[in-house]
């Protein structure tokens, strides 16, 4: 589903990505983990284009992402060629981002209706089973900071799930929350694992990549230093640098 | 000799007693005083507006000449120079906030022509007096260009029109007030922009939403709180700035009032009806601009704020309740949520 070689990327002269090569396959759950700076959340942001890479290739779903291949050369997607690409990958952000000024199950009917120009009944139908499904049908009509930050989270995981995506981001999702609500929000991703969704995670939530990921990849300074079974990488790294990130973190 | 446990005893006492004393507020003498200072200020001030007479001429009349008031208050000439200065108020407002939302839009576009060039037009709208543009739009486009064309850049003309026909004291104004207006009203849009969050544009992005439909039902909603109320004081400031087209002849609210005074040498009068009518309208926008303000602040803060009207309602609904309970009533440690 996602393919990348030797991707680099480098803002001015710090280099951020050092030639990432990583290989996500259908209904896989890949966990990125990692300290602060090691380039997980810049490598995820290159997987929808929100970050343009400087070198190497990057696909999803077998096509190259921002760049159509025509003969011997690469050119760049048009705005509209891109967004549409953006559409089939659900991305969840640390600090939820949800509209503030729009009601929740607007937040999740604002990719449908106006990006796939949905009609509304069918989007709202769907929206309030997504709800359900987060556990937050009766939150309908709040606006997002009535609601806790592990419900909108939820919301925002129902948001990026009405656009039907074949792939889903997650940066942090976890992150900005109390302890005490993180539990719902893994739930939920759990329940996408099972249910056979790709995903890619970058998180510090390492029983939960242990539980749920079926592959784990250790990136320090830009480049993956370790990757594989996740019971494999957490319990007996190779690495040493793995090895001392894991003896602070677990 | 009084071990610990004779100390605790006498205290849950004391405590018992505090609960049911009367308490007494702080007192205020100073608020006391300065009110009154205010009052007597008032009271003086409707007294001269109101009661107080002076001779003019040999006959004694009321100061402010109420009844000269009131008889051009309605009358037609005025009523028609509301019509203009409100005309050229919703023209020059809606045309700033256009151009301005394009300038702005054009200032944050990382294409250096766009955004220089942009930068350029606000440069010389804000650089030079607004009663020289209007000045320049009425006598200078004409003699600069005596006929306006349209049609191909360098090539055939399509329709070509008399300038001094086509550009009336109306137009000039319009036009005049309406690209100095897109100036300062493109700072106040792109403060909007700026303001909202990046993870905004973002997490549109992420939904697959183009970069236009993003800026419209995301961005700017959002930076409609920020906008609006500088956006209120520039519609306040406009409907008087509007009195300035009476120099390129214009006959607003206030040339208007001018031309009946310059006729009848009743200046002070007429000058409280121009007052009046611009104190009345900027009222009423003070008014809009409360409900505007409101109605953005959705989503921002979790309760909004009560209107005058519910207000009032809440305040008829306390008097009617039964009094604030006493202290002593109310239990120690209110309960937490």
């Amino acid at each position: 589903m996602v393919e990348a070689i030797g991707v680099h990327k480098a803002y001015g002269r710090l280099e951020v990505l050092k030639g990432i090569d990583l290989t996500v396959q259908r209904g896989e759950v890949l966990c990125l983990i990692g300290p602060s700076g090691s380039g997980k959340s810049t490598f995820l942001r290159c997987i929808n284009h929100l970050e343009k890479i400087d070198g190497g290739a990057l696909s999803v779903d077998g096509e190259l992402v921002g760049y159509r291949q025509s003969g011997n050369r690469l050119y760049e997607l048009k705005d509209h060629e891109v967004c549409g690409k953006r559409a089939e990958i659900g991305m969840v952000f640390q600090r939820f981002n949800l509209f503030p000024h729009m009601s929740v199950l607007d937040n999740i009917t604002s990719g449908p209706l106006w990006v796939k120009k949905a009609p509304g009944g069918s989007s709202k139908d769907r929206a309030r089973q997504l709800l359900d499904r987060v556990g937050l049908a009766d939150k309908v009509d709040a606006y997002p900071n009535q609601l806790s930050g592990g419900q909108q989270q939820r919301v925002a995981i129902a948001r990026a799930l009405a656009m039907d995506p074949k792939l889903m981001l997650f940066d942090e999702p976890t992150s900005a929350l109390d302890p005490e609500l993180v539990g719902d929000v893994l739930d939920v991703m759990r329940d996408l694992a099972d249910e056979g969704m790709t995903m890619i995670i970058v998180t510090h939530e390492m029983g939960f990549a242990r539980e749920v990921g079926d592959v784990v990849v250790f990136m320090d300074g830009g480049v993956v230093v370790e990757q594989g079974d996740p019971t494999q990488v957490l319990t007996d790294p190779q690495h040493e640098r793995t090895r001392s990130f894991l003896a602070k973190v677990l | 000799m009084t071990g610990p446990a004779g100390l605790s005893k006498p205290d849950a006492g004391v405590s018992r007693d505090r609960a049911s004393m009367k308490i007494v507020p702080v007192r205020h003498p100073w608020r006391w005083v300065t009110s009154g200072v205010i009052l007597v200020l008032v009271a003086m001030l409707v007294n001269s507006l109101l009661f107080s007479h002076v001779v003019r001429g040999g006959t004694r009349e009321g100061r402010f000449q109420w009844a000269v008031v009131g008889h051009y208050l309605f009358a037609t000439p005025v009523l028609r120079g509301i019509v203009v200065t409100l005309e050229l108020t919703v023209i020059a407002m809606v045309a700033g906030v256009v151009i301005g939302i394009i300038l702005a839009v054009m200032r944050l576009s990382p294409n250096r022509l766009l955004s220089g060039s942009a930068w350029l037009y606000i440069w010389f709208f804000r650089g030079t007096p607004v009663l020289v543009q209007l000045t320049f739009w009425y006598v200078g486009i004409s003699y600069l260009y005596t006929h306006l064309t349209l049609g191909v850049p360098f090539g055939a003309a399509l329709v070509t029109l008399n300038s001094t026909t086509l550009i009336t004291s109306f137009v000039a104004g319009a036009l005049g007030l309406s690209l100095n207006e897109g100036a300062y009203m493109s700072e106040i849009v792109r403060a909007g922009i700026i303001s909202v969050d990046e993870g905004q544009t973002e997490a549109a992005a992420s939904l697959g939403m183009s970069k236009g439909l993003t800026l419209r039902k995301i961005v700017l909603p959002q930076a409609m709180r920020i906008i609006i109320p500088p956006t209120g004081n520039e519609t306040i400031s406009m409907l008087k700035t509007t009195s300035l087209v009476s120099v390129i002849s214009g006959v607003d609210l206030f040339q208007a009032t001018q031309n009946i005074s310059n006729t009848n040498y009743e200046v002070v009068p007429l000058l409280v009806v121009a007052s009046l009518w611009y104190l009345f309208f900027t009222s009423i926008l003070t008014i809009g601009q409360f409900y505007v303000e409101r109605y953005y602040a959705r989503g921002a803060a979790r309760a909004l704020p009560p209107t005058p009207f519910q207000r009032l309602k809440m305040s008829l609904h306390h008097v009617r309740a039964k009094p604030v309970p006493a202290l002593s009533e109310v239990p120690w440690v209110a309960p937490h949520d």
